[in-house]
């Protein structure tokens, strides 16, 4: 059966060309590029060539200020500790409610070590209130962490703003860039930005590769000490082959940008449009305005998320949702709850994400396979009957 | 994605009896749109004999809810209202080849369909005492409120006095940290902090293995640790025979009554069996939280007279042949 990816949010396939890029480093070029014979010097300038491509879709200054981590994970702990420890009279963080587990776990872990985090909230559409913001910020913040795109619903934060009101206000900025890194043009040296985290596979790079920004003079304590490597700011023995792979998909994915941003583009619109015209009591969650061009999050009323997507694998379709069943906790998704979406539509959300792979006629199979599916489970729902809800027919008295 | 059995896909893909019946004369709905599952199920039942000759569903809910309905029709076809009474909801997974923890709740709520139907059926008011929260331990499927509720009503302060009573910890142990959080905010709440060190120097340190290599067997084993909880227990009482033992439970329940029928509700003694005692919770006092809460302080007045670690079960929870 033919397959159609589309959970690209989730991770992406590594280039084919990305792979051909990173394969001589495991068995050929295997050297430690610390070392001083020609084995490591190889690796050392392959290792300067790939930190040079990721400056260049960053848009960063320097090279140097390209750090290179295990994941995004890594980057965004490495971020907030960092800050934390370098200004130990500061005792506060600000980020918001729908940032990614990466921030909110640790978040809530500091709270309980006693510094205050403020979360700040979004309305219906996922969007924040600066105001509320520029209120918060003040010499007790240590840092600010913002996720420049939501995973679940693509929504953009105007974190160019919001950096610019931080360092006003002479606090310390990171943004999670996992999801926008590719997706969004950026020009980190116009920005005021101090720190931000890519993840490389969500670029089509392989896991376990990621990057943590690092500003020129901005204050910064190594979450992983011991050897120079990456000039004493992350310890370890370089993860050569998997950074000179990120460093392919970087420079692949600065040329893909356009395309991102317009044929990707128009095929999540035909896919959402194709969908939200045949299925009714459906909507598209997020910021329209202000979207990732590759992420279509469609809420449908009085069914479950979980039962959609094993529906759409057993065509071969692959997407995500932020139902509570597909992740074993009993609450939808907490972006999702943020929101403050209708009850009726909580559990049943499906995020669709393209990729520059996704073709024209996978988006036209998927706009035909759902509206089926939809109606095969709505018929099933005891909150559905001929075609519309039922709600006030069915309603239990134990809940 | 969930590694569901085949069975649990093949009743999700192609689920028996769905949809509307037409002529049924019992229906039983539980759930709610915001829990995230829903369950209408649907009974004809023959009046003559009292057997249950169709029965159909319409679920709102993940895979495992919609085969958990579906099994549930097709295991309750052809039986009496008593025998499909004793279905439990434990037998359900079972048909389907077993539910991963985190979706034992789907069957559940088949079982409590079955319930409603049958009071529905039978002009009976029914209710539930049923209430779940996040899943703390996976391996047993423990979640927040009965951990939560267990070390209010019995004074507990480690993490292994939690595992000791709810067999949560007891598999993996990777939710200590999660009970050691919930341990500290029902200490705070009496004044209390948690400490972690007291954990590991309680006295029945094998209880995590213990209950991990069998978890029913370790039950019945269980005793009362020496800790705090015991100055509520009487361990050199003696040994009461099963009828003196009976009598303390009775009136331990009539004590009870009288407070609950002021709310509109009523308790009622089913069954005894070895350290298991098996109530009925009926009328106005199922409301989720205040049954459970209720449930865990009987059980504790229960501990205090009978000198010995007893559980309370509402007979929605019991194994099949303990009857309603």
């Amino acid at each position: 059966m033919e397959t159609i990816y589309l959970d690209n949010n989730a991770t992406t396939r590594v280039d084919p060309a990305v792979v051909d890029a990173m394969l001589p480093y495991f068995s050929e070029q295997f050297g430690n590029p610390s070392s001083l014979h020609q084995y490591g010097n190889r690796v050392g300038q392959a290792l300067k060539h790939a930190r040079q491509q990721v400056q260049s879709l960053l848009g960063a200054q320097y090279d140097s200020e390209i750090v290179f981590t295990s994941c995004g994970t890594e980057s965004d702990s490495t971020a907030i500790l960092s800050a934390l420890k370098a200004q130990p009279e500061r005792k506060e963080i600000i980020t918001t409610v729908v940032e990614h587990p990466a921030v909110l776990a640790l978040c809530e872990h500091l709270e309980k070590e006693g510094y205050r985090v403020h979360y700040l909230k979004v309305d219906g559409k996922g969007r924040l209130d600066l105001a509320e913001y520029q209120k918060l910020l003040s010499d007790q913040t240590a840092i600010v962490s913002i996720m420049w795109a939501n995973n679940e619903s693509g929504t953009l934060f105007p974190v160019v703003e919001m950096a610019e009101m931080a360092w006003q206000a002479g606090v310390m900025f990171h943004t999670d860039a996992v999801q926008a890194v590719g997706k969004v043009p950026m020009d980190l040296k116009n920005t005021k930005i101090d720190l931000l985290s890519l993840s490389g596979h969500k670029l089509h790079a392989p896991k376990g590769i990621g990057v943590l920004y690092l500003r020129r003079g901005t204050r910064f304590r190594p979450l992983l000490r011991g050897g120079h490597q990456e000039r004493g700011r992350r310890a370890g023995t370089e993860n050569s082959a998997s950074i000179v792979a990120l460093g392919k998909a970087a420079e692949m994915a600065a040329e893909a940008l356009d395309y991102e941003n317009t044929e990707v583009k128009r095929l999540r619109d035909k896919l959402e449009q194709g969908i939200l015209s045949q299925v009714d009591y459906a909507f598209a969650t997020g910021d329209p305005d202000n979207r990732l061009p590759n992420t279509s999050d469609i809420a449908f009323e009085y069914i479950e998320g979980e039962s959609i997507l094993l529906l759409l694998n057993k065509y071969g379709i692959a997407a995500s949702s932020g139902s509570a069943c597909t992740s074993g906790s009993l609450e939808p998704s907490h972006v999702m709850r943020a929101m403050g979406l209708p009850y009726t539509a909580a559990h049943g959300t499906v995020r669709f994400s393209l990729s520059r792979y996704t073709t024209e006629a996978e988006i036209d199979r998927v706009i035909e396979v759902v509206p089926d599916i939809i109606r095969q489970l709505r018929k099933l729902s005891p909150y559905w009957k001929d075609e519309a809800p039922v709600e006030e027919t069915f309603d239990p008295a134990y809940a | 994605m969930w590694n569901y059995s085949e069975k649990v896909e093949e009743h999700f893909f192609n689920p028996r009896n769905a949809g509307e019946l037409a002529d049924a004369n019992g229906i039983g709905d539980v759930g709610s749109l915001s829990c995230g599952d829903a369950l209408r199920l649907m009974i004809r039942v023959d009046p003559q004999t009292d057997t249950i000759l169709e029965a159909s569903f319409q679920t709102f809910g993940c895979g495992s809810a919609i085969a958990s309905s579906s099994a549930l029709t097709e295991i309750i076809k052809g039986k009496t209202l008593d025998e499909a009474l004793q279905v439990s909801n434990q037998e359900i997974a079972d048909f389907l080849d077993g539910l991963p923890p985190e979706k034992m709740h789907c069957s559940v709520m088949g079982r409590e369909a079955l319930q409603a139907a049958v009071a529905n059926y039978r002009g009976e008011e029914w209710s539930d005492d049923h209430e779940e929260g996040a899943l703390v331990c996976k391996c047993f499927a423990v979640d927040e409120v009965l951990i939560e509720d267990t070390i209010r009503a019995n004074n507990l302060s480690t993490v292994e006095q939690v595992t000791h009573y709810t067999k949560a910890g007891g598999g993996c142990s990777a939710c200590h940290e999660g009970i050691e959080e919930i341990l500290g905010k029902v200490l705070a709440e009496r004044g209390e902090s948690f400490n972690a060190d007291a954990s590991h120097s309680a006295p029945a340190a094998s209880a995590a293995a213990r209950v991990s290599a069998d978890a029913e067997a370790a039950l019945s084993r269980i005793e009362m640790p020496s800790a705090q909880p015991a100055a509520a227990v009487n361990e050199q009482a003696p040994k009461l025979t099963n009828l003196q033992r009976i009598r303390r439970i009775e009136e331990v329940i009539e004590r009870a009554r009288p407070s609950l029928q002021q709310d509109r509700g009523d308790i009622e003694l089913i069954d005894v069996d070895g350290r298991k005692i098996y109530v009925k919770l009926t009328g106005a006092c199922s409301g989720c939280q205040v049954a459970s809460l209720t449930l865990t302080g009987i059980q504790q007045q229960m501990m205090e007279v009978l000198g010995e670690f007893v559980q309370l079960v509402p007979v929605s929870k019991a194994p099949a042949g303990v009857e309603a």
